[in-house]
């Protein structure tokens, strides 16, 4: 599996190089930011035309992810629709694949900013889900065990004056944030602000790509 | 004789002028509809220009704008103004001018718009804008005459295709105006008239007396050019004694980083604290206005530039033009040397300073080269479709439009003259729908065919948004630079995005002649403190650099195989006799290859002078390759003449690697998985409105919400492979960066490869392991050294 093994508030989670979350003991995939349906979004609101094959990709990224796990839970940790319109826009096109997705699984649509209500795909809607010593909400309210979205944490790493960028995790030992796991998100430096001040001083992050890799975090 | 009014006749007297026979020749055919006027800088092109337009707004009874001056840069619109108002107070015409540019308030502008002044001086951006208005009817009434200046730099590039375009509009608003074009000596003057007139019309092209020689040749130092490198720090006592002995020296730079070390150098070494400036398009424009300034009032002595100033701005009495570097192509460099002495009927002066012994040779082939009145232009020869994207949507934002008008339309640009109706009808489908092979966005298209041909915007308000992202100049990757505790201050200047990404706190580098410690990345600004004793650590920041035209390398080839080093100074040809003793000397029709271990690493040198693009392009092709036969490649740089691999292993035998069926059959299929077509597509996608750099908002909340271009290129690669995007993209790339021609040049001109395998560096591939614009191979090599790098790190945090 391609992943890092990593401790939050006493879970022993596995941080994927897809940006997926696996809690192998409760068998739980935890994935955020999905943003289905964002260049439908862009579109209707008069902005450019982007290639409509986001929502496709996704829904292919996160198939690959349950068919190799098989999770007997999977929880959307908020913003899987970019907004409540683009849920109806891409209904047809993502309705048969998540309810295959869904069959002997416990499905939750965890509420987001972006898709503040409940959307008609099966599945449970809740605001946030407690689970042993994790709380999974989609924006952070620094509480210890926390699982949360929202930010899509990127972080820049210089490897021998070679710097590359990539989507990341971002942890301390009492909380995570998930990077977007949607194939259209742009990202927010873990330097900024909003991100370096959730976490403490000992913070790493886990790099998504081909080989999951840990680091301490770039401030 | 001149048909002037009296009046004009007067104030030349009076002032013991007379009329410069190509002035005349610009007056008496002011009725054609297009005249190109071709004069060397100083030779009053300006007022040639002019004069036709003040003579017919003398009589105080035109109503509006009369006369658009466009111009590439937004200073050289303000001095213009300030040449234009002596006339126009000395005879005390009723003439109204005014500028308009990104930098006027936008007050002035609304101003500008309900009462357009009679002339209105502005850039190519500025009028886009302008000419997306719905009132552009209106305010474009009664324009008269169009003068579009440096029309040779314009162009070369998609900025004078955007103008010609919005020219084009103009042509439909106004049909009886008139187009002026004022040019640089250039090679192939009829092609920049059809580029100027509106097609098929041709333009009267008059040509002013070219004046005498130039004295130019090297300049002599008592300190050799060093092996390497690109300061010149050597020169700098001789170059002072030049400054010294005139009114007024500009010194030209190929980058702004060698401007940047060598102001730096250079004041360090001015005893005497001689007044000098640096000027170039990095620094903040307070900076720069600052140095323009001091320069008009002729307070500086000597100005370290870039090619912001290449342009023909008048700023005071410049008598010797320094260039550093080798000048890449003689054109520029007969540009540049034309700046100097303005005085119509005396000689220019310049000198030549080669940064490196190679760049002696160089600039000893340029001086042939120039002496022997060879130009090099290379010009695009059809319009780029991005641009016609854009221009789509610049007149969708007008309002309703008729899609076989505005077909006609574009064709009276010389560049899009053999647009075919496909091609035009699939650049409206790609604006109007985005023009995917599945046909996702029938309900939210961006225009809306509301009559059989005829589109709108489906959504006015979009308008607004596409004005926030018209231009064709990309200046998304570079990042500002402020002094940290200072967020509201004036930035120091910009540094390009990968350069910011290469820095650790602690590093110092160069911006604007001082010394800067950096200090972290803040948001989307680097943070960074004074520190004046330091030598700077980071050598320098990227820049453009210009490729060696085709000509100049030839010429240097056949120096080497002459063995005709006559010419050279001692040192550079003793320099060659070294590389023939150890190794070999490139020649025309052989490629020299050589390999030796250097640094801990196995390296490969291929000397094939085509050019810094093309030789971009065979490294990159030449490091895929050897991905493939497991040779570990892990990064390579490029010279104008010369590409260096390392990699883990050594080349045995690379004439399979260089085989030509096997480059050009990999040749599709590697371009599009390479990191230039990336680069390419997010240009030609940011122009072609299909990546929005400003969105209404954004900017307060500090998120980064843009789309990475790169995953949209993927995407669209592996989705819609045949989109127009991706087409484009490979057109431009090929012609522009990767520069594909050249490579094909070189593989013409070669009859077979001679290999020599070395122990040490050869003295032709030394300069090579300075260069700076190292490319990395995204390979295995890279996943290891994370892998180890991230080990590291844990252990040193203590995280493990």
């Amino acid at each position: 599996m391609n992943g890092c093994a990593i401790t939050v508030a006493g879970a022993n989670l596995m941080a994927l190089g897809s940006g997926a979350l696996w809690w192998p003991q409760e068998r739980i995939l935890t994935v955020s930011d999905l943003h289905l349906g964002k260049s439908e979004r862009i579109a209707r609101r008069g902005g450019a035309m982007l290639p409509p094959f986001d929502t496709e990709e996704t829904l292919r990224r996160l198939e690959a992810e349950i068919d190799a796990l098989d999770p007997d839970q999977v929880i959307c940790l908020g913003d899987s629709f970019d907004d409540l319109l683009a849920a109806d826009a891409i209904a047809q096109e993502a309705r048969p694949r998540l309810a295959i997705l869904q069959a002997g699984r416990d499905w939750v649509w965890v509420e987001g900013n972006h898709d503040p209500g409940p959307v008609d795909f099966g599945g449970t809607h809740l605001r946030e889900v407690h689970h042993g010593p994790l709380t999974f909400r989609h924006i952070a309210e620094q509480a210890t065990g926390e699982v949360s979205g929202h930010y899509h944490p990127k972080a820049r790493i210089v490897l021998r004056g070679r710097p590359i960028v990539r989507s990341c995790f971002v942890f301390d030992e009492h909380r995570l944030i998930l990077p977007a796991f949607g194939t259209y998100t742009g990202g927010l430096w873990t330097s900024h602000a909003a991100i370096s001040g959730l976490v403490g001083k000992g913070a790493q992050v886990v790099l998504t790509g081909k080989v999951a890799t840990r680091l301490p975090m770039p401030r | 004789m001149s048909a002037l009014p009296q009046i004009f006749d007067d104030w030349f007297a009076s002032r013991g002028w007379t009329l410069h026979p190509h002035q005349e020749e610009m007056y008496s055919g002011r009725e054609n509809a297009a005249q190109l006027l071709v004069a060397p800088t100083g030779g009053g092109k300006t007022l040639a220009g002019f004069l036709p337009t003040l003579a017919e707004l003398a009589d105080g009874t035109h109503r509006g704008l009369h006369t658009l001056y466009i111009s590439p840069l937004k200073a050289l619109a303000a001095d213009i103004k300030r040449n234009l108002m002596t006339p126009i107070v000395d005879m005390a015409l009723p003439i109204r001018v005014e500028d308009r540019t990104g930098d006027t308030s936008a007050h002035a502008k609304r101003r500008q718009r309900a009462d357009p002044p009679h002339i209105l001086l502005t850039t190519p951006e500025s009028l886009a804008l302008m000419v997306s208005y719905p009132d552009s009817d209106r305010i474009f009434k009664g324009l008269s005459r169009v003068i579009v200046d440096e029309i040779h730099a314009l162009s070369e590039s998609k900025r004078g295709d955007q103008l010609m375009l919005a020219l084009s509009r103009l042509q439909a608003l106004c049909p009886g105006l008139r187009r002026v074009g004022l040019s640089a000596t250039v090679e192939d003057v009829p092609a920049m008239g059809r580029y100027l007139a509106a097609h098929p019309a041709s333009p009267q092209i008059i040509h002013a007396d070219p004046g005498p020689a130039p004295d130019i040749a090297m300049l002599r130092t008592a300190e050799l050019p060093p092996w390497s490198g690109g300061g010149a720090a050597y020169a700098i006592p001789a170059i002072l004694e030049e400054v010294k002995r005139h009114r007024t020296t500009l010194i030209f730079h190929n980058t702004r980083a060698q401007a940047e070390i060598f102001f730096h150098n250079l004041w360090l070494a001015n005893d005497e604290a001689l007044p000098i400036g640096i000027h170039h398009g990095s620094l903040s424009r307070e900076q720069r206005a600052k140095v323009e300034m001091a320069m008009t009032e002729g307070r500086l002595r000597a100005i370290v530039c870039t090619g912001s100033l290449d342009l023909g701005i008048d700023w005071g009495d410049v008598d010797l033009v320094i260039q550093v570097g080798a000048p890449k192509n003689v054109k520029r460099l007969v540009q540049r040397i034309g700046r100097a002495n303005h005085r119509y009927n005396a000689p220019s002066k310049a000198r030549l300073v080669p940064a490196n012994r190679f760049e002696v040779v160089e600039c000893v082939a340029a001086l042939d080269a120039m002496r022997a009145g060879e130009l090099d232009g290379e010009r695009p020869d059809r319009g780029p479709r991005d641009v016609l994207c854009q221009h789509i949507l610049v007149r969708a934002c007008v309002g309703p439009f008729e899609a076989r008008d505005l077909y006609e339309e574009v064709r009276t640009a010389g560049h899009y003259a053999d647009l075919t109706c496909a091609e035009f009808d699939n650049c409206l489908d790609f604006v109007a729908t985005g023009g995917y092979a599945l046909r996702a966005y029938d309900q939210w298209q961006r225009l809306k065919e509301i009559a059989p041909q005829t589109y709108q915007l489906r959504d006015p308000r979009a308008a607004t948004r596409i004005r926030m992202n018209l231009g064709t100049i990309m200046d998304t990757d570079t990042l500002k630079v402020r002094l940290r505790g200072r967020r509201g201050g004036a930035p120091l200047g910009e540094v390009e995005e990968g350069f910011a990404a290469t820095l650790t706190p602690g590093d110092t580098f160069l911006i604007g002649g001082e010394v800067v410690r950096y200090e972290g990345l803040r948001e989307m600004t680097v943070e960074v403190s004074r520190n004046p004793t330091k030598k700077p650590k980071v050598a320098t920041f990227m820049g453009t650099k210009f490729a060696t035209s085709t000509q100049l390398s030839h010429r240097i080839l056949d120096m080497f195989e002459a063995r005709d080093f006559a010419r050279l100074p001692e040192h550079t040809a003793d320099w060659l006799r070294l590389q023939a003793q150890v190794s070999q000397l490139p020649v025309r029709n052989r490629l020299l290859i050589e390999s030796f271990p250097h640094d801990g690493r196995e390296q490969l040198c291929v000397y094939g002078f085509a050019g810094r693009n093309a030789m971009q392009t065979l490294g990159l092709m030449l490091t895929k390759r050897m991905e493939e036969e497991g040779l570990a490649p892990m990064g390579f740089v490029t010279t104008d003449y010369a590409l260096l691999i390392w990699g883990l292993d050594a080349v045995t035998d690379p004439a399979p690697l260089l085989d030509r069926a096997a480059l050009m059959a990999g040749f599709d299929r590697w371009l599009a998985g390479n990191a230039v077509m990336k680069r390419t597509f997010k240009t030609s996608a940011t122009i072609a409105g299909l990546i929005e750099r400003n969105l209404p908002g954004l900017r307060k909340s500090g998120r980064q919400a843009t789309i990475s271009s790169d995953l949209l290129y993927d995407v669209l690669t592996k989705h819609d492979p045949d989109h127009l995007m991706l087409d484009i993209t490979r057109e431009e790339a090929t012609k522009g960066l990767v520069d594909f021609g050249r490579i094909e040049e070189m593989l013409d001109r070669v009859e077979g490869v001679d290999f020599v395998r070395l122990e040490r560096v050869t003295p032709l591939a030394a300069p090579l392991f300075l260069e700076v614009g190292r490319v990395p191979v995204h390979g295995e090599a890279e996943e290891r050294l994370l892998a180890s790098q991230a080990a590291e790190a844990l252990v040193v945090a203590g995280l493990t």
